[in-house]
């Protein structure tokens, strides 16, 4: 099984704040990982390092064996490597068919195709298939801003798989949803990663979701990796007892 | 790369076809600048020169506004340089067709190329600073280009401007009445209007919202931001270009004036009280800016009073601008409060 990515010794500092502090991991094909640990421990700094958000103070990452440390998040997505944030980012004024077929439709064709060709740039069909796919086909039509915070968190999950991406970096997909939807959301999550192989990270506090979703689970404390392993080695180490699950 | 939705899998069903919109192709907004274009060609009978100017002006400045319209409200980058853009066009189309005797046609484009990459060249700073700071960057622009045209006599008249700035042909026929040049202005507002229509309902325009929305998340998306900010600032600076080269030929004379600082602003009040971000904001907008006054000369002095009073409760009431509230008013009629959809 193939390396998707690959981070290095990486490090990010804010100052005199180590927020990540040489954090070294692999993630392979098909695999779900998760990311758990206590609030502050530099989980979404560790994202956004990855992702080109944020400007690494050393390391390296590597996508599927290429060099892509301090790519722009843009160049990264048409490389395969979609997200979503913690906080909630679809965008409140396009409609959930729009902001679906947004996610999409730069990697349709060129710019000027894009200009010359179609409204939906030929997603309409797959938008309105991922839309069924996360259940929110009586909201096609209502603008993304108008919905409530867990349809928009499906809806959130939802723009991350548009253009099919190999690898889906998810930040806190469960926070703030309710026990129906997150259980909805986890069905999709995984229904995605078997039919397509897509190989995700997960960040999550919400423990069950992610002992129940992920195949092998990362644990961060202050900016380190405290334990490494499958959910239930995560669950019995007595470090991860001690600095985050709590007895 | 293909969504997990194209792939077959029980769990995917697809939703029922949506209602096509009059074969796919055209929309209320496009039907709406037809009807309004076929109406210009003939509301003018009985209007008198100085009615038929007025309404040409409105219409030139319509389109200074639309470009305006994609910089700041679909892209939502702040610019106080839209009069200086078309300052820009206005002199460089007076200059051309008065001193070297090319034609106005040649002219208009020159005036949209050479706009085009001064916008394009004024958006690299927009990559770097935002907001109120991007507002700035524009506002030194302006003044700039203003003191160009004020200073530079020797090229553009300084105070005393240029003057005898010919009208085109149009296949043999001269356009320089009145009425005819109106109508000349009817046709190239019209497809300048139908072209941003186009970009504005096509990826790109979903683009440029995405920009003004969330350009972090754009980005995450895919969404070259620096590459769509270039053109927002480019393409919305060229139809400043354009609205100057027909600025200039409808008023025959120009001189630094309505192309200082304060025109700039007067055009970002036109965009927010037309509706920032809705297509037919830029002609509300520049009804209100240009031809409201024209209604309000009855009140002699006071004038200006009462367009201030109607700008500030229109914009308290809905800061949406006239645009919002007839959407608001369309919204409430049929009841559809909700209602997504393109703007």
């Amino acid at each position: 099984m193939s390396q998707v990515l690959e981070v290095t010794n990486l490090h990010k500092a804010f100052g005199g704040i180590k927020a990540v502090n040489g954090v070294s991991f692999s993630v392979n094909e098909g695999e779900i990982l998760g990311i758990i640990g206590p609030n502050g421990c530099g989980k979404s700094t560790l994202f956004n390092c990855i992702l080109g958000q944020l400007e690494p103070t050393e390391g390296s990452v590597k996508l599927d064996g290429r060099e892509v440390t301090n790519m722009r998040p843009s160049e990264l997505n048409r490389l395969g490597v979609s997200r979503t944030f913690q906080l909630l980012q679809v965008f409140p004024e396009l409609t959930v068919r729009e902001n679906l077929i947004l996610a999409g439709q730069e990697h349709q064709g060129s710019m000027l195709s894009r200009f010359f060709g179609a409204r939906d740039a030929g997603l309409g069909e797959a938008a309105d298939r991922m839309i069924s796919f996360f259940k929110l086909g009586h909201l096609i039509d209502a603008k993304a801003g108008g919905l409530s915070y867990g349809q928009q968190k499906l809806l959130d999950a939802a723009m991350a798989f548009m253009a099919g991406p190999r690898l889906v970096l998810l930040d806190e997909p469960a926070g703030g949803v309710n026990l129906t939807m997150l259980g909805d959301l986890k069905e999709r999550l995984r229904a995605i990663n078997a039919e397509q192989g897509s190989t995700f990270v997960v960040i999550e506090h919400n423990m069950d979701f992610v002992m129940s979703l992920c195949t092998r689970v990362l644990v961060l404390a202050e900016g380190k990796v405290l334990a490494e392993g499958t959910p239930a080695e995560v669950r019995a180490n007595p470090a991860v007892i001690e600095a985050y699950l709590g007895h | 790369m293909t969504a997990p939705a194209t792939k077959g899998s029980a769990g995917l069903r697809t939703t029922p076809a949506r209602a096509p919109t009059l074969g796919g192709f055209a929309d209320g907004t496009l039907i709406t600048l037809a009807l309004g274009a076929v109406i210009l060609w003939f509301a003018p009978s009985g209007m008198g020169r100085y009615g038929t100017y007025v309404l040409s002006l409105w219409l030139v400045m319509a389109i200074a506004v639309m470009g305006l319209n994609l910089t700041l409200g679909y892209a939502g980058l702040k610019s106080l340089a839209q009069a200086a853009f078309m300052g820009i066009g206005a002199y460089i189309t007076a200059l051309l067709t008065t001193k070297t005797g090319i034609s106005w046609y040649a002219a208009f484009a020159i005036s949209g190329i050479a706009t085009f990459a001064v916008g394009l060249l004024l958006g690299f700073p927009a990559l770097r600073v935002k907001a109120h700071y991007l507002a700035f960057v524009t506002l030194a622009f302006s003044t700039l280009v203003w003191l160009v045209m004020r200073n530079e006599q020797w090229l553009t008249g300084g105070v005393f401007g240029l003057s005898n700035i010919p009208r085109p042909s149009l296949f043999g026929f001269k356009l320089d009445g009145a009425l005819a040049f109106h109508r000349f202005v009817v046709v190239v507002t019209f497809l300048l209007a139908v072209l941003l229509w186009w970009m504005i309902r096509s990826p790109w325009g979903r683009a440029f919202t995405a920009l003004r929305e969330n350009p972090i998340r754009a980005a995450s998306l895919g969404i070259d931001t620096r590459m769509y900010t270039l053109l927002a600032f480019a393409i919305g600076s060229a139809y400043a270009g354009f609205a100057g080269a027909l600025y200039a030929p409808l008023v025959e004379f120009i001189d630094p004036s309505p192309f200082s600082l304060s025109q700039s602003f007067f055009l970002l009040l036109m965009v927010v009280a037309g509706g920032a971000g809705y297509l037919l904001g830029p002609f509300i907008g520049a009804l209100l800016g240009v031809v409201l006054p024209e209604w309000l000369r009855f009140a002699g002095s006071l004038y200006l009073i009462i367009f201030a009073a109607i700008v500030m409760l229109l914009l308290i009431a809905c800061p949406q601008g006239m645009s919002g509230l007839i959407e608001r008013g369309w919204a409430w009629i049929t009841g559809k409060n909700k209602a997504g959809g393109g703007r």
